[in-house]
């Protein structure tokens, strides 16, 4: 190591470095600890995410094996479930994740994901967990639990379940914000636009908020729970009103995996979007059987700036994408 | 009309909106993990200097504005109307009081000015940042008055009143921060 550290404003402090290294090995002696296996898996995968808000980076193998295109993984899912359904048991995974088209100073198209699985856990089960976790590696207060109902009407004045796109426009109008025209009937967008603007800033600070049991519409590859109103088991983890993870209980029904890929193709379709090739591999585990899961992705990098404070991801990481430097411009 | 993607989004940017012209002040990325993205930026109004929030959703495009700033020279006025030169292509524009504003207190013939134009109209001019300008009128310090706390008004040829140690005189050439509007020292012709 040099004795001078420094020159280059755009890496981050040599103390910011050796932070990061304290919590990945704290990350690894939690997981140790909980008899939890670290696994690597392919970066390049066959199929990306078939998420309609997710675009892949596409990279290029030409060589012995015949010259193919691969989607730099969103997320180790995938990959981490076929390894669920051969029967690994209770996995984690540290990597590098890439998403196309998010740059800004809480997105970098390149960015360092934890992600984890745990056999015989519902969501509820590994929310306590993740709980335990920033406890334990990163010295936050036990984590509060908020239904995005509850958060949503707090914050908002409106059921967002059950509110048509018309409710959420007025809604939104009602509060004096300024709604795209391009997003006026689009549910989803809405609600995305109202949890932005106006939900997460009224979540609780100082502690870590778990907000749990979305709407069904926005599932991704949750199990639903049937009810009045059905809710997707899915939960987001936030810090001062900044998502640092998402977790599931994990669908587990092969058929159902395969009709919500196609019906993510479908919204592609309809958004102009480019479809996405459907991941035969994982589709063909599934049919073998997933066992009881749930599981959960973490940004490393927004976990080491809620723990220090920095206020842009080029704080903490070393960024290739300079737009990641930040919005206060100009 | 050329147009500008959110991804092309900066500070600086120049963009219509609601039929006036305005200029990107900041811009935020904002996207939930699986959800839509958007882009929250602030926006100055180049006419009204009003900023306001406007929330784009991430990939669309908006009308670009053609607002150039260019550095201009101050040639003269006739009271209502004030005559810029472009000092290399010696191309001149009329600006209205309404772009003038408070440069105007400013302004001294052949001062070099920053001259905002909106579809070749002028919408703004901004002065130097310092101005040397003479004191055409100022009363003799009192000594020993501390009620002004050691100032007194004066009067420069431009029309502006600024506050002025006591020592200063008519006739005096003053340097003047033309951002705050005060006396930063006295100045040799």
């Amino acid at each position: 190591m040099s004795a001078e550290w420094g020159g280059d404003l755009s890496l981050p402090p040599l103390a910011m470095l050796q932070r990061r290294a304290t919590l990945l090995a704290d990350i690894r002696a939690f997981f140790s600890g909980e008899a939890v296996l670290e696994v690597e898996t392919p970066l390049m995968g066959p199929a990306p995410a078939s998420d309609l808000a997710l675009s892949p980076l596409i990279t290029r193998y030409e060589g012995p094996g015949g010259n193919q295109d691969y989607f730099l993984q969103s997320s180790p899912e995938y990959a981490m479930k076929r390894l669920l359904c051969a029967g690994s048991g209770s996995i984690y995974q540290l990597s590098k994740a890439f998403r196309n088209g998010e740059s800004g100073r809480f997105h970098s198209p390149e960015f360092t994901l934890l992600e984890w699985y745990r056999t015989g856990f519902d969501y509820r089960a590994l929310m306590d967990e993740v709980s335990d976790f920033l406890v334990q590696t990163a010295g936050m207060p036990v984590a509060r639990l908020i239904s995005y109902q509850h958060a949503f009407e707090s914050a908002v004045g409106v059921e967002p379940h059950a509110a048509s796109a018309a409710c959420l426009l007025e809604a939104a109008k009602d509060l004096g914000l300024d709604v795209p025209v391009s997003v006026e009937s689009d549910r989803d967008a809405l609600l995305d636009f109202l949890l932005t603007q106006r939900v997460e800033s009224s979540l609780p600070t100082g502690v870590p908020v778990l907000l749990f049991d979305y709407p069904v519409s926005q599932a991704a590859l949750a199990k639903i729970r049937p009810g009045d109103p059905p809710v997707a088991e899915r939960f987001e983890l936030y810090f001062n009103g900044i998502e640092l993870a998402n977790g599931y209980s994990e669908l587990t029904d092969a058929a159902e995996y395969r009709r919500r890929f196609e019906a993510d193709n479908v919204r592609r379709l309809a958004a102009g979007v480019v479809q996405v090739p459907l991941d035969e591999a994982l589709l063909t585990a599934l049919e073998t059987g997933l066992p009881t899961c749930a599981g959960v992705a973490l940004g490393v990098d927004r976990l080491l700036m809620a723990m220090s404070g920095a206020g842009s991801l080029t704080e903490v990481a070393m960024l290739t994408c300079s737009l990641s430097r930040g919005g206060r411009i100009g | 009309m050329a147009k500008y993607s959110t991804n092309e989004f900066r500070g600086g940017l120049k963009i219509m909106i609601d039929n006036d012209p305005c200029t990107i002040v900041e811009n935020e990325f904002v996207k939930p993990g699986k959800g839509q993205a958007f882009n929250r930026v602030k926006i100055r109004n180049l006419i009204t200097g009003r900023v306001i929030d406007r929330t784009y959703k991430s990939g669309e495009s908006v009308e670009a504005a053609d607002v150039v700033d260019a550095d201009m020279q101050y040639l003269y006025s006739d009271g209502s109307e004030w005559v810029f030169m472009n000092p290399e292509s010696y191309e001149q524009v009329t600006a209205g009081e309404a772009a003038l504003g408070d440069a105007v207190k400013w302004l001294k013939e052949q001062d070099v000015c920053v001259v905002t134009t909106w579809n070749g109209n002028p919408i703004s001019v901004v002065p130097p940042n310092h101005v040397t300008l003479k004191v055409t009128q100022s009363d003799p310090g009192v000594r020993g008055d501390t009620s002004s706390g050691g100032s007194k008004p004066a009067t420069l040829e431009t029309g502006a009143v600024i506050r002025v140690p006591l020592f200063v005189e008519e006739g005096d050439l003053l340097k003047v921060d033309t951002r705050t509007g005060e006396y930063v020292s006295r100045a040799k012709e």
